[in-house]
């Protein structure tokens, strides 16, 4: 099988050269981070003041780990490495307790990401003759924007359709033949559930490849989407801490995730021990960026627990690979593709003086999409009688809950004292979707 | 003026059962009862004979109960009994927001309940048209007399 590759002198490097791309990166990246009040104290501390106090990759080990309560601490510039003036971009998450995370982007930082995107995408096999349908969301989530310029990059025709409006899709897909989509699993399923509805035929449709991620999903639910729809489909990660997509994408051999190692420093720990893993052994993902100007980030502890396949893919890519991605090593859910952490859903409910303290989140799945329930009580002191105030009261809930965690949940009300109290190790968030 | 019970119930088997449990073991007769479905949960309006009462136990054992006002006016148990109240509110251009009704005595008199903006308003109206408002006491109770429209 022919291997397509974006950037081959990069992506078939030998290891020592690779490592040798590392170790200038890193320097790099501290000389940048140094600039930033955030590492300036944070590395010091550390023993670390130039960039030549780094003299080998296993220096890194030194450096203390970045976590995302040090994003929301920093914000909104303490990790701003370069004058404003050169920040052409920024993204950033609204976070738990109101408090909200941001990654800025110089020129040369999107540049260096859409290369990154370029490269999955090629390595999949797809290219410039293929019609690529975004139907991720664009705008501050990454997912959308990142794939965009990516697949610009290559030469693909872009659709930017952004997500929802199934009907739209469909019409899309088959109007300007689309070769190519982009999407979360469980909205994949969806699509093709509602293709029949739309009166639409698999024939009518000229798909061929899908890129799969924001969500952790099963190989079974690949082989699912694959089948389904007759094509071929690539597991993507990526972060938008780290960028966004682009991190580390599958090959055409599938086999797991290639992570672009000239971009980033990968470590496997464990999270109790804060320890490295052994090799092959899961564990959280620590990344260190080697390439990002504006906003360098050492050893941050994504969360996502993975582990390293071993061996060579037959691709032949020198840049190791991910398993896919089995779960978080913290609480956030993520909900149809949007990252959500209970915190965020217990403000709103704090903030509402007609419901009680106690609550509970219930995931599901309704057809292929998950459902967000949020149980609540009201609070029998404020009840006037009247189901009218409810219903209000319910709907007012579900629309701050869709401001503050971008997904609209199904709001219940309950009677005082139905639900798990608050004191003490309430488990309050109860996940019925099928595990893999 | 007279008052109605609500309570807030989930809605789940044997919820409802815990309330009327409650208002037996207080000793407490139900006059009538309805319940509107609002999907997770459902309130329940109840007529009983000692509104206050009902509340306190209920809300004793942990229930969202609240009191309300409501209108309550005789009429006869007959054909074109209910109309005769409803034309005098159409008349006057009263919108009723919420109504139930009950038979008191078959085939002599039922009662209305209702909920209206301006009650007192519609009470007076309701009285000049010849019906008769009940008072707290006959709506707890019972036995409001002949209607006044029949009299």
């Amino acid at each position: 099988m022919k291997v397509p590759a974006w950037n081959p002198a990069v992506e078939f490097m030998a290891r020592e050269a690779l490592e040798r791309v590392q170790l200038a990166g890193l320097r790099q990246t501290v000389a940048w981070a140094l600039r930033t009040p955030f590492y300036r104290r944070r590395l010091a501390e550390a023993g670390v003041r130039h960039p030549e106090d780094i003299s080998a990759l296993r220096d890194l080990r030194h450096i203390p780990y970045t976590t995302k309560d040090d994003l929301r601490a920093a914000y909104p510039d303490g990790l701003l490495a370069v004058d404003r003036e050169q920040v052409v971009r920024l993204h950033t998450s609204s976070g738990t307790t109101g408090m909200p995370t941001v990654i800025y982007h110089s020129r040369q930082d999107l540049d260096g990401w859409t290369e990154l995107v370029a490269r999955c995408i090629v390595a999949t096999g797809a290219g410039s003759r293929d019609v690529f349908q975004n139907m991720t969301n664009y705008g501050l989530f990454t997912g959308g924007l990142g794939l965009h310029y990516g697949a610009e990059r290559v030469g693909m025709l872009v659709i930017p359709a952004s997500s929802g409006n199934t009907s739209r899709q469909v019409q899309l897909m088959k109007n300007f033949q689309t070769t190519v989509l982009h999407a979360t699993p469980s909205y994949l399923l969806h699509l093709h559930a509602a293709l029949a509805s739309e009166g639409v035929d698999r024939e009518q449709l000229a798909l061929r490849k899908a890129f799969i991620g924001a969500e952790p999903h099963s190989e079974e639910t690949r082989r699912k989407i694959e089948q389904l729809f007759g094509i071929d489909a690539y597991n993507s990660y990526g972060l938008s801490e780290m960028n966004g997509p682009g991190v580390a994408f599958e090959c055409q051999y599938k086999t797991g995730l290639h992570l672009w190692e000239d971009a980033y420093v990968l470590e496997v720990i464990d999270p109790r021990s804060l320890q490295p893993c052994a090799e092959g052994e899961t564990g959280e993902i620590v990344l260190t960026t080697l390439q990002r100007q504006a906003t360098p980030l050492l050893r941050y502890r994504t969360r996502d627990l993975s582990h390293l396949v071993s061996g060579h893919c037959p691709c032949g890519r020198s840049h190791r690979r991910l398993a896919r991605l089995t779960g978080r090593s913290d609480d956030m859910l993520i909900i149809n593709g949007v990252n959500v952490f209970p915190s965020q859903i217990e403000d709103v409910l704090m903030k509402t003086p007609e419901v009680g303290t106690n609550y509970l989140i219930q995931i599901d799945k309704r057809g292929s999409l998950d459902r967000l329930a949020v149980k609540t009580e009201i609070y029998a002191k404020l009840f006037t009688g009247d189901p009218r105030t409810l219903d209000d009261l319910r709907e007012r809930i579900a629309e701050q809950l869709r401001a503050a965690i971008l997904v609209k949940p199904a709001v219940e009300l309950h009677e005082p004292g139905s639900l798990p109290v608050s004191e003490g190790k309430a488990r309050r968030v109860i996940d019925l979707r099928p595990a893999f | 003026m007279a008052q109605q019970l609500s309570v807030f119930i989930d809605n789940r088997p044997g919820r409802l059962n815990a309330v009327t449990a409650i208002l037996r073991d207080a000793g407490i007769d139900i006059r009538a009862m309805t319940i509107a479905d609002h999907r997770d949960y459902g309130v329940a309006k109840l007529l009983v004979s000692d509104p206050q009462q009902a509340q306190r136990v209920l809300m004793e054992q942990g229930f969202a109960a609240a009191l309300q006002p409501v209108l309550a006016v005789a009429i006869e148990d007959r054909p074109g009994g209910l109309h005769v109240l409803l034309e005098v509110l159409a008349r006057h251009q009263i919108n009723v927001v919420d109504a139930y009704g009950f038979v008191s005595e078959p085939g002599c008199w039922a009662i209305w309940c209702m909920a209206v903006a301006d009650q007192p308003a519609a009470a007076r109206l309701v009285t000049a048209a010849g019906l008769r408002v009940l008072s707290a006491a006959e709506l707890y109770h019972g036995d409001p007399g002949a209607p006044a429209a029949a009299q």
